[in-house]
């Protein structure tokens, strides 16, 4: 009870920053639209902006939910947005090739983003080649075998079943945030609730000595990028299921630079060791209000990764330790 | 083996492999060993062999550039503008979208250094900011109409019998040699592997290791913009998507050559072979006519990985070695 009237306590939680962030947008868009907040009933679903931002942020919120496990252990992947576009295009396929059933479809999905991300992860952990580097393979190659499995086109996809994962409602609510969530809270339940999660920041934080405690460092390491490949094939099925289509070229393009970002501001640090899901969360849900923000003031959505691209290193630059040692100098000067 | 040989493994293979493929290529389709085709691996991928050779500057010192095809695709299109809508002299355009790309590679080294941030968030985030700000300056393709620019377009040779447009293949191999010159034979060229071999060593030896860093992210970006400005000679026009993906090409050349991706070690040699590798690549396959161009990008990838692992058995029995 008393922690939580101690501004010092919860200031130092990662969830503040973000959080911040996101009123701060909320004022902005009080000021520019006056709709923003307002949710409607139509045909028995909930519509507004708020929901739309829930709706079409569920890709990026849950690559980001696979990040924030690749980065707790100090590595990093570039290769979810070649995967998006791989498990797409493989859906899509799947689908116009007669009649599979939807269970079969999404088991595919699930396997080839699997697979990817132990190709990832045996090269980072057995083959001993550096996360960047290991993750830009499947990056380069990804965009080459995504137009391979299309034949080159884009392909529509016309199965409601499918596309109800995009666009269906449950409850008035749409899917697509609900699976998110719940897939968020069962990776919390499984890392928080269970040795997992203390294994994966062991690993990140110092490799030797958690080997050394008898840590098989090599398989934690492996299996982070098995779940940010399966985070990036869900990301797919949403990606492309909400939409209707599979596009093997532009599926998820840069879309690692917007996970990658939401795990930074949502108080992971890059070096690994520690990771926060509701930083991560909270951060994914900001960026996504941010970019709607930005359309909103008239932005156009090519210019938008401009500003992004500021506030990414403005952010970076706030939290690093040269930053750090600049304000202490400054306060002691100040105080004498 | 002897040391010299041992050294230069990796750019032996290189050039083996080079000369098998394009051999191979030659007997398996007619026409293929010609001049027109020779000169044409030099001027089609003048602009990616001139990245390169800045992206192995960057890799020498162990860091990484992404931003490298998006400051090419601003400057393509920046230069085309200027020219086109604003009436400014080709060369003072020119002279300013090469101004441009060298202050932007150096700023992002300054952050790199000085902030201790890890290169490739700064540099992804320069190469989203490059490519938004060339969506800004124009979205649809400028054709360059100045008389002067066209001039130079048109400058023509003749070599063996076939007419090409040489200026691109021929700015790619002054900028190889002289990159080739400052890696082999300068004191920066020496403290830039210093730095990538280990910084902490480099610094208590007493070398300038932020003064290197920064000035390699520099050039880099500086060469970068040159790359885009390259291709307008090629196409005439500028165009905001020019070199998307680039950057990972110009990586995946680097490494091909040699050279090793934590830094330390290499040679610009090598990253000419690289080049000239992905280029027979995509001879080959724009060749075959059957093969669709996604092939590419699955190659060069597999290349790349394969590399990567050679590197590390070499390296893994380098250690041995020493122990």
């Amino acid at each position: 009870m008393s922690k939580l009237f101690k501004p010092s306590s919860w200031l130092k939680s990662p969830a503040v920053w973000p959080l911040a962030g996101l009123a701060l947008l909320g004022v902005v868009n009080l000021i520019y639209s006056k709709n923003f907040f307002s949710i409607t009933q139509r045909d028995g679903h909930y519509v507004g902006t708020v929901i739309d931002i829930l709706k079409n942020g569920s890709p990026g919120l849950i690559l980001s939910l696979g990040m924030t496990l690749v980065i707790a252990t100090g590595g990093i992947d570039l290769s979810v947005g070649s995967v998006m576009a791989i498990v797409g295009a493989t859906a899509a396929v799947m689908m116009s090739h007669g009649d599979v059933s939807l269970p079969m479809v999404v088991a595919a999905c699930l396997g080839v983003g699997a697979l990817c991300g132990l190709v990832n992860g045996i090269l980072v952990s057995w083959g001993r080649i550096q996360p960047i580097v290991a993750t830009l393979i499947l990056m380069v190659a990804g965009r080459g075998i995504a137009p391979l499995i299309t034949g080159g086109n884009q392909i529509l996809i016309r199965q409601d079943s499918y596309n109800y994962f995009g666009n269906g409602f449950v409850f008035g609510l749409p899917v697509a945030p609900i699976i998110v969530a719940i897939l968020f809270l069962l990776a919390w339940l499984w890392l928080r609730r269970s040795a997992t999660g203390l294994f994966i920041e062991a690993a990140g934080d110092n490799e030797t000595a958690s080997r050394f405690a008898g840590l098989a460092t090599a398989r934690v390491k492996c299996l982070v990028y098995v779940v940010s490949g399966l985070c990036a094939a869900v990301a797919g099925i949403l990606a492309t299921s909400s939409i209707g289509n599979a596009d093997p070229m532009n599926d998820g393009q840069y879309s690692e630079l917007d996970a990658i970002f939401a795990v930074v501001v949502g108080g992971t640090a890059l070096s690994g060791g520690r990771f926060n899901f509701l930083g991560t969360f909270l951060a994914a849900i900001m960026l996504k209000t941010l970019t709607v923000t930005m359309y909103f003031v008239g932005v156009r959505p090519e210019v938008a990764p401009k500003y992004k691209a500021i506030l990414i290193i403005v952010v970076c630059l706030l939290g690093s330790e040269t930053t750090r040692r600049w304000l202490s100098q400054f306060k002691r000067r100040a105080a004498t | 083996m002897s040391p010299l040989l041992r050294n230069r493994l990796p750019q032996l293979t290189t050039a083996l492999i080079f000369i098998l493929l394009f051999a191979a290529a030659s007997f398996r389709y007619d026409y293929f060993f010609s001049v027109r085709n020779g000169s044409s691996l030099f001027i089609s991928n003048a602009s990616l062999g001139i990245i390169a050779v800045g992206m192995t500057l960057v890799i020498f010192a162990g860091g990484i550039d992404l931003s490298v095809g998006a400051v090419a695709g601003f400057t393509n299109i920046f230069v085309a503008t200027q020219i086109q809508d604003h009436g400014w002299h080709p060369l003072a355009a020119m002279a300013a979208g090469l101004v441009i790309g060298t202050a932007f590679g150096a700023a992002m080294g300054a952050v790199i250094h000085y902030f201790k941030q890890p290169a490739f968030l700064v540099t992804l985030a320069g190469m989203f900011f490059a490519r938004a700000y060339a969506f800004q300056i124009s979205e649809s393709s400028v054709t360059i109409k100045h008389p002067f620019f066209v001039q130079l377009t048109d400058i023509k040779a003749t070599l063996a019998g076939s007419t090409i447009h040489p200026l691109p293949a021929i700015i790619f191999l002054l900028v190889l040699v002289a990159g080739y010159l400052v890696a082999q034979f300068t004191r920066f060229g020496r403290n830039l592997l210093a730095v990538g071999g280990s910084e902490q060593s480099a610094l208590l030896m007493g070398l300038p290791v932020g003064g290197t860093k920064i000035m390699a992210y520099a050039i880099c970006g500086g060469l970068a913009a040159l790359g885009g400005l390259t291709n307008t000679f090629i196409t005439g026009s500028g165009n905001c998507t020019f070199g998307t993906g680039l950057e990972l090409d110009a990586i995946a050349t680097v490494v091909i050559g040699g050279t090793l991706l934590t830094g330390g070690r290499g040679h610009m040699l090598g990253t000419l072979l690289g080049v000239m590798i992905v280029g027979t690549i995509q001879l080959i396959i724009a060749f075959d006519g059957t093969l669709s161009a996604s092939w590419t990008r699955i190659i060069t990838g597999t290349l790349l990985l394969a590399f990567i692992l050679f590197q590390r058995l070499l390296l893994q029995a380098t250690q041995k070695r020493l122990a």
